[in-house]
């Protein structure tokens, strides 16, 4: 069971979390104006990398808040973790 | 009394306790402290079982985990016969009811032996070969012909009636093994204050030292030593000491599996008890202390009832007062066999010969062997044997090319040692191959774990203990605590000479290599002959290195003749991976307590019981459990729907809707935020009005839809169907959180909250109206798509004028624990009116009839026009422009950081 960086509470059991998918993919900014590829792009195209992963997971049940944070997929490492929210001036 | 080969002092059995146990249904008896391969022996009863193929006699190859051939099954009463245990490893209690597997009509006389009979015509993959045509005679033919033929033990056919426990821990360090150099390890991390979990397979810990008869640790015996140290680790405040506790597996940072086995080994266990308890242990740092394992030699009929490894029957001698035969002959390649020959000769047993293949044997054992006269011989190997249900002579090959035929009933195999690198390549370390060892030892470090003692090659006892205490103080050290490795003075425990690897295996014959799988030399040469060059393709191919013993006391000796074969160096034909479990697990320990009503637990309205007291019929909606039709006395399915639906537009019916999901919405903010989610337009819903909803996600599918009922002006109650309440709120979250972190809106899930009873028909309204106080629901008040807060029988309530069935009705939700009793009350109004209770089905016949869609029914729904993913871009997007805030800053780590776990 991984250890997963939850910002707001600490290391937690993976059972608390519920995953995100990965993470920085831009949602374009007007969707009427792009067309369907560029469309199915921001939706189905994901990077799926072997080493390093920027993704996002919910600690569900804990804070409840979304987070991003980087997992080598293949040690399953974590080394960073940031807030989705925190880190936007939006 | 017929413990005919037990010593007359010594081991650590306690003679003060018979105990009587039964074997194949002879009544026989032993000592607590024993095993029930140690009793066994003592008893003289060496042939335990028939092996996996062949059907071949078979007998106790091992002292420990290891043990390839002495599977039995226990029988504990109904429900409680558990197949395939080791019997090295199940501890002997009066009353023991064990039995062999994989024979018929007996041990002794076997049928199945005729396959052995076969065997020339059985080699490696015979099954990919033989049984090929036609095709669908798998399934129905050889399959469950060669599921009869081979195999072994037979599941439990009853239910599991006992408890299994699970249990989360934290430690600073982590130990297993309890050997000599785990107990060193731990000492040193308990004496800085570190909070220490030791754990080991054994009853009793000590690892060799419980075998050890000879060596002094600081001046004392082994003994006194190990007394010592338990008393300390014992007396250590944050130190759990868990015996009979195999950590089966090593996972992602630091996360190890334990099984603690808490009541099989006693008689009659306390019924407050679990069975076994899984123990998840998170640890900063983990000190693997797995020892290692002899290996057998891979000469012609290896496998026969008295034939075992050298240090297994030391320690039978030693620990256990055995002695496992009377006339032994010792085959070695390293000089711990030396020691195993000495250990036996004082416990009476008389050694006809020492084998050595190597050329020369001058280590410090093999001249104390010869100078307490023992006959050695060097550069000579073993031929074969014989003997039918047990070994009566050994055929030796000297040096000069002559042979020799030795009278023996006792062969003692010292093939070398291997390191129990299983969890260090579970946590995916890299193992390197130790040619001074003739195996793999671990290779690069496996963060925040540490190998010490045997299992990294390490072998005289003063290396072990310092090994040991280093490795205690390091991985103490690193999880914060200041500490100096402790050091021990050992005497009388030799360095030994490596011992080499096992080159000269036999090519004729059945020169087995992997006993539990009946894999011979000749099979892995065939294998390669025929094309296999992967160890991995191999091991598939004729199977060596599977099933339960994984390969323990084979994968070495395999990978050296596959290695041969291929003409290529040991360490270059790598290894197969090592996998979870270390020893198989029961499913119960896994399973705790989510089994039955557990396993996936039901949810279930306020209404239920009354619902089942009406005799309905449920249906399964996600994990709810939701009334389908009330069938009245003769009716079936189609006519009590029938009956619900004409009663609902005639009069009046009433359903439970309260597995609806629920969300409440508010803040200033709500109905922008609902506005943006949401296709429909919310900010011009007005306090007191409803609005149907669609819900569509960024492909433009319909993820979900439901009812908005506004109360104020920030404050909405949004439903969503029965399967969708968790998906809807984590979207809402996400975008909530991710893209519109500015707006100011909370989200609660309130679906447990509010049981809902939906009254529908043109009576609707006289239902309802006698329990309404504080809201006019007259059709000019409250026309349909409202919605209102009151009271319902006596009940704070909210009163929404909404209908799913084409009829007018009302949906009235209520706190969940007065859901039963305004259910009740409603009841008995509709039943006045002539209404009735319906369920699910007549709910769709209704809203189908009226045309009302359905689209959050199944998760799977889907919206196919092109419109349908227009909408949802527009509906996420147009109307607002907002930043994107899940793609603004790209996130990358930072230099230098570390592992979050440390």
């Amino acid at each position: 069971m991984l250890l997963i960086p939850c910002p707001f509470c600490g290391p937690r059991p993976e059972i608390e979390f519920t995953y995100g998918g990965e993470a920085n993919i831009a949602r374009p900014r007007d969707p009427q104006v792009v067309d369907d590829d560029a469309w199915a792009e921001f939706l189905h195209t994901r990077t799926n990398p072997k080493g390093m992963h920027a993704e996002r997971w919910r600690h569900l049940h804990g804070c409840g808040r979304f987070f991003k944070v980087c997992r080598d997929t293949v040690t399953d490492r974590f080394v960073a973790a940031a807030s989705s929210a925190l880190d936007t001036g939006a | 009394m017929t413990q005919t080969f037990r010593t007359a002092s010594g081991g650590r059995i306690d003679r003060a306790r018979p105990l009587a146990f039964s074997f194949d249904g002879r009544a026989l008896t032993g000592y607590a402290g024993d095993t029930l391969a140690s009793a066994l022996l003592a008893n003289g009863v060496h042939l335990v079982a028939r092996s996996y193929k062949y059907h071949r006699p078979r007998g106790i190859l091992a002292a420990g985990a290891e043990e390839p051939n002495a599977l039995v099954e226990i029988d504990r009463g109904t429900g409680r016969r558990t197949p395939n245990l080791r019997a090295t490893q199940v501890e002997l209690h009066d009353g023991l009811v064990a039995a062999s597997q994989n024979r018929w009509p007996s041990l002794s006389f076997d049928a199945g032996a005729v396959t052995g009979l076969l065997a020339p015509v059985l080699p490696a993959g015979f099954y990919y070969k033989t049984f090929l045509w036609p095709p669908r005679a798998w399934a129905t033919v050889y399959e469950p012909l060669i599921r009869r033929a081979a195999g072994l033990g037979r599941p439990p056919d009853a239910p599991d009636p006992d408890r299994y426990a699970n249990q989360y821990a934290h430690c600073d360090v982590l130990v297993i093994g309890a050997g000599p150099a785990g107990l060193a390890a731990a000492r040193a991390a308990v004496e800085c204050g570190a909070r220490v979990i030791v754990c080991d397979e054994q009853a009793e810990f000590g690892g060799t030292l419980l075998a050890e008869r000879r060596a002094r640790i600081g001046g004392s015996n082994a003994e006194a030593w190990l007394r010592e140290t338990l008393a300390l680790l014992s007396a250590a405040p944050r130190t759990a000491l868990l015996a009979r506790t195999t950590a089966f597996g090593v996972y992602a940072q630091n996360m190890a599996g334990l099984v603690e086995r808490v009541t099989d080994h006693l008689a009659v266990p306390d019924g407050s008890l679990p069975r076994e308890r899984l123990w998840q242990v998170r640890a900063k740092q983990i000190v693997i202390a797995a020892g290692s394992i002899e290996r057998p030699l891979v000469f012609p009929d290896n496998d026969r009832p008295g034939i075992m490894l050298a240090d297994a029957a030391r320690t039978y001698a030693n620990r256990y007062g055995v002695r496992p035969g009377t006339r032994a002959v010792i085959a070695a390649c390293g000089d711990t066999a030396y020691r195993a020959a000495l250990d036996l000769r004082d416990a009476g047993v008389e050694i006809a010969l020492i084998v050595d293949l190597r050329s020369v044997a001058e280590g410090e054992l093999a001249r104390a062997a010869r100078g307490a006269g023992l006959r050695v011989v060097t550069g000579a190997t073993v031929l074969g044997t014989q003997g039918r249900l047990r070994v009566r002579n050994v055929a030796i090959g000297l040096s000069g090319g002559t042979r020799e035929r030795i009278a023996a009933d006792l062969l003692c195999m010292g093939g070398g040692w291997t390191p129990s690198i299983h969890l260090y390549s579970q946590a995916r370390g890299r193992p390197r191959y130790d040619a001074a060892i003739g195996a793999f030892v671990p290779g690069d470090p496996v963060p925040d774990q540490l190998s010490a003692g045997a299992c990294r090659g390490v072998f005289a006892l003063a290396d072990v203990l310092a090994d040991g205490a280093r490795a205690g103080a390091e991985a103490a050290t690193r999880a914060g605590f200041r500490t100096t490795a402790e050091t021990y003075a050992v005497e009388d425990a030799p360095a030994m000479e490596a011992s080499r690897a096992n080159e000269r295996a036999a090519i004729s014959g059945h020169a087995f290599v992997d006993f539990q799988n009946d894999v011979t030399a000749k099979d892995l040469r065939l294998a390669t002959r025929e094309g296999f060059r992967s160890i991995e393709h191999v091991k598939r191919y004729t199977t060596t290195g599977m099933a339960t013993d994984q390969g323990k006391t084979s994968n070495v000796n395999a990978l050296g003749i596959v290695a041969q074969a291929l003409d290529a160096a040991p360490g270059a034909v790598g290894l197969t991976t090592f996998r979870p479990p270390y020893t198989p697990v029961t499913f119960g320990a896994l399973a705790g307590a989510a089994r039955c009503a557990l396993f996936d637990p039901v949810r279930t309205t306020p209404v239920h019981a009354w619902a089942e007291a009406q005799g309905a019929v449920f249906e399964d909606v996600g994990t709810w459990k939701r009334a389908r039709f009330f069938p009245r006395p003769g009716e079936t399915m189609d006519d009590a729907v029938a009956r619900e639906c004409r009663t609902v537009r005639a009069s009046v019916g009433m359903f439970d809707a309260s597995t609806l999901g629920k969300i409440e919405v508010v803040g200033p903010d709500a109905a922008e935020f609902l506005d943006r989610m949401y296709v429909n337009n919310v900010k011009s819903l007005a306090p007191g009005r409803c609005r149907y909803g669609v819900l569509l996600g960024e492909s433009g599918f319909v993820v979900d839809d439901g009812i908005i009922a506004r109360l104020s002006r920030d404050r909405f109650h949004v439903t969503t169907g029965t399967g969708n309440a968790a998906r809807v709120l984590t979207l809402m979250e996400d975008y909530l959180q991710t893209e519109w972190p500015k707006l100011r809106v909370w989200l609660t899930s309130t679906t447990e909250q509010w049981a809902v009873i939906a009254v529908q028909g043109p009576l609707a309204r006289q239902a309802v109206a006698p329990f309404v106080e504080g809201a006019d629901i007259s059709r000019a008040a409250m026309p349909h798509m409202s919605a209102r807060s009151c009271r319902v029988c006596d009940v704070p309530a909210r009163l929404f004028a909404v209908s799913f069935t084409g009829e007018p009705g009302f949906e009235i939700n209520v706190p969940a624990d007065y859901g039963l009793h305004v259910w009740q009350l409603v009841s008995k109004r509709v039943a006045e009116l002539g209404g009735v209770a319906y369920g699910t089905e007549a709910m769709h016949v209704l809203r189908a009839e009226k045309g009302s869609s359905s689209l959050a029914r199944k998760p799977t729904a889907r919206l196919p026009s092109t419109t349908s993913a227009w909408i949802g871009r527009s509906a996420a997007g147009s109307r607002t422009s907002w930043a994107s805030a899940r793609s603004a800053v790209p996130l990358s780590p930072p230099r230098g950081a570390r592992n979050w776990s440390a």
